[in-house]
C-alpha cells in the first residue's frame, strides 16, 4: 500500500469499501504523520488519538458487519477548535477557554460522526476566528508547510495547514470573513464556504453570528464537496439554518471534472481584478481565467461597485456582534477565572479574567464592537454598516441576473513572512478584501488552487448565489481539471 | 438631605397631578422555556432544569418556542394592541451573573404588540390606561447571596445562581404615562394590575401569582405642579402584590411630595418598595450601565406572525373579564360597586368557581368578601392563595345550609382549613364542632337554662314569646355555641307552651 496520507479522501474511503485498508490502518497512519510533522506546522491544538483509533474501530466492525458504509466512512478528518466536540477540549485558541471540555457535540460533529468519519483532533486558528495568520492563536501561530516561515492564512490556518502538511485529507473551517478560503488560497488547498444557513451554526462557538459560516477544506474540489455534503442541511437547533434541500455539490464537482464549461458565464468582478493585489497574484489569476475560457466559459466584466465599503462595513457588524457574542465569557460559569481570592468582587474578577484571558485582536474588536452599538453611535456605524450590507447584497443579485458565478482572485497577496502585517490590523484586514462581499451577502464561495507565485500557491474564488453552491463546485472543479494540483515541499 | 416633614397624602395631593406607568412582566406558562426545550416547573432543585442553549455555553444557538410567540400575540390581541407584521428579537447587552450570556434577549423597538388600551373601574368610573407595547423576552436566573444580613449582595459571603428560571418566556407590558388621576392613582393602578391579571388568568397563558413572581410590577411615579410639565419620575421594583401596587404609588405620592415642599428634586432612581413598612427605600445605583446596546438578535429569524393566524386568534379570545363581569353580576343579582369590590378582591373566579361546586351567589360571596378577605388582608397574600379551595367553601356553605353548623362555628371551621387540617367535613368532626341539634342531649340544657331562670319562663308562659331569646342565649352559653339556637328555641317553646 502507498502512503494513504497522500491519497484523497474519495481514493482512501475507496481502499477502506474494498477492505485494501482498515480505517484503524488509515488513522494510524495520519496519526504516526501528525506525530512526525506537526512540533514544526503546529496545526493541531489537541489531537485526540484516543477518541480517533476508537472511531476508527467502529467503523471497520460495521464493514465487517456487512453494513453499509457512507462515501467518507474511515476517513480521517480535522476539525476547527472553535467548533464544540463533546468531552473534547475546545478553547477558540483562546487562554479563557483553556481547558474547557463542551458537554455537547456540535452539529456539524454529530454529522461527521454519522457519516463515519475519523475525527483526528482540533486544530489551531486565531483567537476566536478573529485574524488572517493564526499569529494571534494564544497558543502559538501554525507554520505554513510551503514555507514554515510564512503565515499559512487564518483564521482557519490550522485547519489548511493541517491538509497540507498531509496530517488529514479533509477538515472542517470556518468562514467569517474568509476564514475558510483565504487559508485554503495561501496553503495551495481547497476551502468552500457554503451558503450562510446552509450549514448548522449549532456547536460553533459564535464571532459573528451572521457572517459565521462552518464549512469544508480538502485537497481536491471533489473531496470538498463530499464533505460539503456529509455536514450540510437543515437544523432545527439553528434557527438560520436553511430548511431547503442542498443542492448537490459532488455530483456538479464531478461534472466539472470532465472539464467542460460550455454555457457557463463567469463574471470578472472588476473592483478585483488588479489594484491592490500582488503582480504574481494578478498574473496566475489571468492566466486561469484564460484556461475557464478555453474550458468553454464566457467570461464578462461585472462591476460591483459596493464591494469597496465591504471591509470597513464588516469592521462594523462583525466587532459588534462579536462584542456581544464574547461577554458570556466571564469567569462564572466556565472557563478561566483571574483573582479570585475572596477579597476582590465579582466585577472585579470578571474584568481581571477577560483582561487576562482575551488577546490582544480579541480585545481590539471587543472594544470596536462595543463603541459601534453605544448610543449615540448605532446610527453612525452599525445602522449605516447594514445598509451597506444591503447594497453589497444588491450588487450580487444584480450580477447573478448577468453571470451565473463570479470569480476573482481569493486574496490579495500570497501567504506572507510571520510578523509583517501585526503591527498595522489594517495591512492583516487587507488579507480578506475579496473574501468579505461574499459573507455580507450569505452566499457560497469556494478557493481553488490556480497557481503559483515565487512558489508560493495562489487562489482563485468562485462566488455563487445562495443555495447555488452546486455552481461554484462545477467552476471549481473544472479549473483544478486544468491547472492540476499544488503539491508543497517535502517538510 | 436633613429629615424632610413628610405631608399627608391628602395634602401631597392637594398640591401635586401624579403621573403613573407601569410595566409588568408576566412569566408565561408555556411548557418548555422560550429558546431551548428546558421544562419551566416552578421550585425544582437548582440548576436541574438547564441545557446548553439556557446556560449559554458557546456555541449553543436559541431557537423560537412557538408557543411563546403565540401567548405574547394573545395577550397583545386582549388588551386591543395592533400586531406587528415584522419584528425582531433585540440583545440588550449588560453584565449579570444570573444572565448566562450577559445579555438578554429581548425586544427594543420592534415590539410584537403596541398601542393597546386597558378600561378599569374604580368606584363606577372609568378610567381608559393606554397601552404603549407588549413584548417578549427571556427571563434571567436567579442569586442567591448568602452569608450576609441582608439577602442582598453587600456583605454576602458567597453568591449562588440558580438558572432554571433563566430562559423561560417572560412578557412586558409597558403602558403609557397616565395622567389626570389626582388621588385616585394609587386605586387605579392597582385596579390596573388587577385588571391585567384577570385578562391574562383569562387567557390562560400563565398562572400570573404575584407571591410567585408570574406576574412582577415595576411602578413609575412622577409629580408635577398643576399646569406644570412632568416632574422627574422614580420606579418602584419589588412591589409583589396587589396591595403593594397601590401602598408603593402612595408612598412614592407623599414621599415625593414632602421633597418638593421643601424645594428639593427628585432623583431618578430605582427605588424598592418595603413590604413591611409600605414604602420605598433607594436601589443600589445603576447609573452607570444603562448603554444597553441594543441590536437585532442575529441568532432568530424575524417573527413575522401569518395575518389570518392572528385573525384566528384574535376571533378565538375568551370572555373579556369586564364582560365577564357584567354577567356574573346580573347572574348574581349584586350591584356594581360590590362587583367592583369582588373584582378588586380577586374573588371574580374564586366566586365564580364556588357556586360551580355548588354554592348559592350570596353563600359564596359572603365567604370570600367576608372572613376569606379579612385573612388575605391581614396575612398579606392575594385571596387565591389564602388557603382554602372554591370546593371547599362551597363544602363549608353546604354544611351551614344542612344545619349542620352555624355561621360561627363555621369561622372556626374555615380557621382550619385555611391551617391546612383538612376539608371543612373532616375539620368539623376532627375539631368536635358539629352543632348539636339531638334533642335529647338538648333537653336538658333547655330544663337547665328554665330551671334557673324562673321570671323569663312565667313571662313566656304569659304568651310574651320575645323573652325566648334570654333562654336561647343561656343554653347557647352552657353548649358553648354548638347548638343549633332554632332548635333550641322551638324546645323551649313547646316545654312552656
Amino acid at each position: 500500500m502507498s502512503d494513504v496520507t497522500k491519497m484523497t479522501a474519495v481514493q482512501i474511503a475507496g481502499l477502506i469499501a474494498s477492505g485494501e485498508a482498515s480505517a484503524v490502518e488509515v488513522a494510524t497512519a495520519h496519526l504516526d504523520r501528525i506525530a512526525a510533522v506537526d512540533e514544526r506546522v503546529h496545526a493541531f491544538l489537541h489531537v485526540d488519538r484516543e477518541g480517533a483509533l476508537a472511531a476508527a474501530a467502529e467503523v471497520d466492525a460495521k464493514r465487517s458487519r456487512g453494513e453499509e458504509l457512507g462515501p467518507l466512512a474511515g476517513v480521517p478528518v480535522a476539525v476547527k477548535d472553535v467548533i464544540a466536540t463533546r468531552g473534547v477540549p475546545t478553547t477558540a485558541a483562546s487562554k479563557i477557554l483553556e481547558g474547557w471540555k463542551p458537554p455537547y457535540d456540535a452539529t456539524i460533529v454529530e454529522r461527521l460522526r454519522a457519516a463515519g468519519t475519523v475525527s483526528l483532533g482540533k486544530t489551531n486558528m486565531d483567537e476566536f476566528a478573529m485574524g488572517s495568520s493564526t499569529e494571534y492563536s494564544a497558543y502559538g501561530p501554525t507554520n505554513n508547510p510551503w514555507d514554515l516561515g510564512r503565515i499559512p492564512g487564518g483564521s482557519g490556518g490550522g485547519s489548511a495547514a493541517s491538509l497540507a502538511a498531509y496530517e488529514a485529507p479533509l477538515a472542517i473551517g470556518t468562514d467569517t470573513g474568509g476564514s475558510i478560503r483565504q487559508p485554503g488560497a495561501v496553503t495551495g488547498t481547497v476551502g468552500a464556504k457554503p451558503t450562510y444557513g446552509g450549514t448548522s451554526r449549532y456547536g460553533l462557538i459564535a464571532f459573528s453570528s451572521s457572517l459565521d459560516t462552518p464549512g469544508p477544506c480538502a485537497r481536491t474540489v471533489e473531496d470538498a464537496a463530499l464533505l460539503h455534503a456529509a455536514i450540510a442541511g437543515h437544523d432545527p437547533r439553528d434557527s438560520t439554518s436553511i430548511p431547503q434541500p442542498v443542492p448537490d455539490v459532488v455530483a456538479a464537482a464531478r461534472r466539472g471534472a470532465t472539464g467542460d464549461l460550455t454555457g457557463v458565464k463567469l463574471g470578472l468582478v472588476k473592483e478585483f481584478s488588479g489594484e491592490g493585489a500582488e503582480a504574481g497574484v494578478t498574473a496566475a489569476f489571468r492566466e486561469s481565467v484564460e484556461a475557464l475560457v478555453k474550458l468553454g466559459a464566457e467570461v464578462v466584466e461585472i462591476s460591483c461597485p459596493h464591494f469597496e465599503y465591504a471591509l470597513p462595513a464588516y469592521y462594523l457588524i462583525a466587532p459588534s456582534e462579536a462584542s456581544s457574542n464574547l461577554a458570556r465569557f466571564d469567569s462564572v460559569r466556565y472557563g478561566l477565572r483571574v483573582g479570585d481570592d475572596g477579597n476582590r468582587s465579582l466585577e472585579e474578577v470578571m474584568s481581571l479574567t477577560r483582561e487576562a484571558g482575551f488577546g490582544p485582536e480579541v480585545k481590539r474588536r471587543i472594544i470596536l464592537g462595543t463603541y459601534a452599538l453605544s448610543s449615540g453611535y448605532y446610527d453612525a456605524y452599525y445602522g449605516q454598516a447594514q445598509k451597506v450590507r444591503t447594497l453589497i447584497t444588491r450588487d450580487f443579485t444584480k450580477a447573478f441576473e448577468q453571470v451565473d458565478v463570479l470569480i476573482s482572485p481569493t486574496t490579495p497577496f500570497v501567504a506572507f513572512p510571520f510578523g509583517s502585517r501585526t503591527s498595522d490590523p489594517y495591512q492583516m484586514y487587507l488579507a480578506d478584501l475579496y473574501t468579505i462581499p461574499t459573507n455580507l451577502y450569505g452566499g457560497p464561495a469556494i478557493s481553488v488552487p490556480c497557481g503559483l507565485s515565487e512558489g508560493l500557491p495562489v487562489g482563485l474564488q468562485v462566488m455563487a448565489p445562495t443555495m447555488a453552491d452546486d455552481r461554484m463546485y462545477r467552476v471549481a472543479a473544472a479549473l483544478e481539471s486544468a491547472v492540476g494540483t499544488f503539491t508543497p515541499p517535502e517538510l | 438631605m436633613s429629615t424632610t416633614v413628610l405631608p399627608t397624602y391628602d395634602d401631597a395631593v392637594a398640591r401635586y397631578e401624579p403621573v403613573i406607568g407601569l410595566e409588568t412582566h408576566v412569566e408565561l406558562g408555556t411548557n418548555t422555556k422560550m429558546f431551548c426545550g428546558c421544562p419551566t416547573e416552578f421550585g425544582a432543585e437548582p440548576n436541574t432544569q438547564t441545557c446548553p442553549v439556557c446556560l449559554g455555553l458557546p456555541g449553543a444557538l436559541p431557537v423560537a418556542n412557538r408557543a411563546g410567540i403565540e401567548a405574547t400575540i394573545r395577550i397583545g390581541l386582549a388588551l386591543n394592541c395592533d400586531i406587528a407584521e415584522w419584528c425582531r428579537m433585540a440583545r440588550k447587552n449588560y453584565f449579570y451573573p444570573d444572565m448566562p450570556k450577559n445579555f438578554q434577549t429581548s425586544q427594543y423597538d420592534e415590539p410584537l404588540c403596541v398601542d393597546g388600551y386597558v378600561d378599569v373601574d374604580v368606584d363606577g368610573e372609568t378610567f381608559r390606561i393606554e397601552i404603549e407595547r407588549v413584548h417578549l423576552e427571556e427571563d434571567t436566573g436567579k442569586s442567591l447571596h448568602v452569608g450576609g444580613a441582608t439577602g442582598r449582595i453587600h456583605g454576602a459571603t458567597e453568591s449562588l445562581v440558580d438558572y432554571n428560571r433563566a430562559g423561560i418566556p417572560l412578557v412586558e407590558i409597558v403602558t403609557k404615562p397616565v395622567t389626570g388621576l389626582g388621588a385616585r392613582a394609587p386605586e387605579v393602578a392597582r385596579a390596573y394590575v388587577t385588571e391585567l391579571r384577570d385578562i391574562i388568568r383569562s387567557l390562560d397563558v400563565s398562572d400570573v401569582r404575584m407571591e410567585q413572581g408570574s406576574l412582577r410590577c415595576d411602578v413609575n411615579t412622577s409629580l408635577n405642579k398643576p399646569g406644570e410639565e412632568w416632574g422627574t419620575r422614580t420606579e418602584a421594583k419589588n412591589v409583589n402584590s396587589l396591595r403593594s401596587v397601590e401602598r408603593a404609588v402612595r408612598s412614592e405620592i407623599i414621599r415625593q411630595s414632602g421633597i418638593l415642599d421643601a424645594g428639593g428634586s427628585i432623583l431618578q432612581e430605582t427605588r424598592h418598595f418595603q413590604e413591611d413598612t409600605g414604602d420605598t427605600r433607594p436601589g443600589r445605583s445603576k447609573e452607570t450601565a444603562t448603554d444597553y446596546r441594543y441590536f437585532p438578535e442575529p441568532d432568530l429569524v424575524p417573527i413575522a406572525p401569518d395575518p389570518a393566524w392572528v385573525a384566528e386568534l384574535k376571533a378565538a379570545l375568551p370572555e373579556k373579564p369586564s364582560v365577564k363581569r357584567a354577567r356574573l353580576r346580573e347572574e348574581w343579582g349584586i350591584s356594581e360597586v360590590d362587583m367592583q369590590s369582588v373584582a378588586n378582591a380577586g374573588a371574580v373566579e374564586l366566586i365564580e368557581e364556588t357556586i360551580a361546586a355548588g354554592a348559592s351567589p350570596a353563600g359564596a360571596r359572603k365567604w370570600w368578601m367576608g372572613e376569606l378577605a379579612r385573612r388575605a388582608n391581614e396575612t398579606g397574600v392575594e385571596l387565591a392563595a389564602v388557603g382554602a379551595s372554591p370546593a371547599q367553601v362551597a363544602q363549608l356553605q353546604a354544611l351551614v345550609d344542612e344545619g349542620k353548623i352555624n355561621d360561627k362555628l363555621a369561622r372556626q371551621v374555615l380557621e382550619g382549613v385555611v391551617a391546612g387540617e383538612g376539608d371543612p367535613a373532616q375539620v368539623m368532626s376532627a375539631r368536635g364542632l358539629e352543632v348539636v341539634s339531638d334533642t335529647g342531649a338538648l333537653q336538658a340544657a333547655v330544663d337547665e337554662a328554665i330551671a334557673a331562670n324562673p321570671d323569663v319562663a312565667a313571662k313566656i308562659r304569659d304568651g310574651k314569646v320575645a323573652a325566648a331569646g334570654a333562654l336561647v342565649g343561656a343554653v347557647m352559653k352552657t353548649t358553648r355555641g354548638q347548638a343549633d339556637a332554632k332548635t333550641v328555641r322551638e324546645l323551649i317553646l313547646a316545654r312552656l307552651s
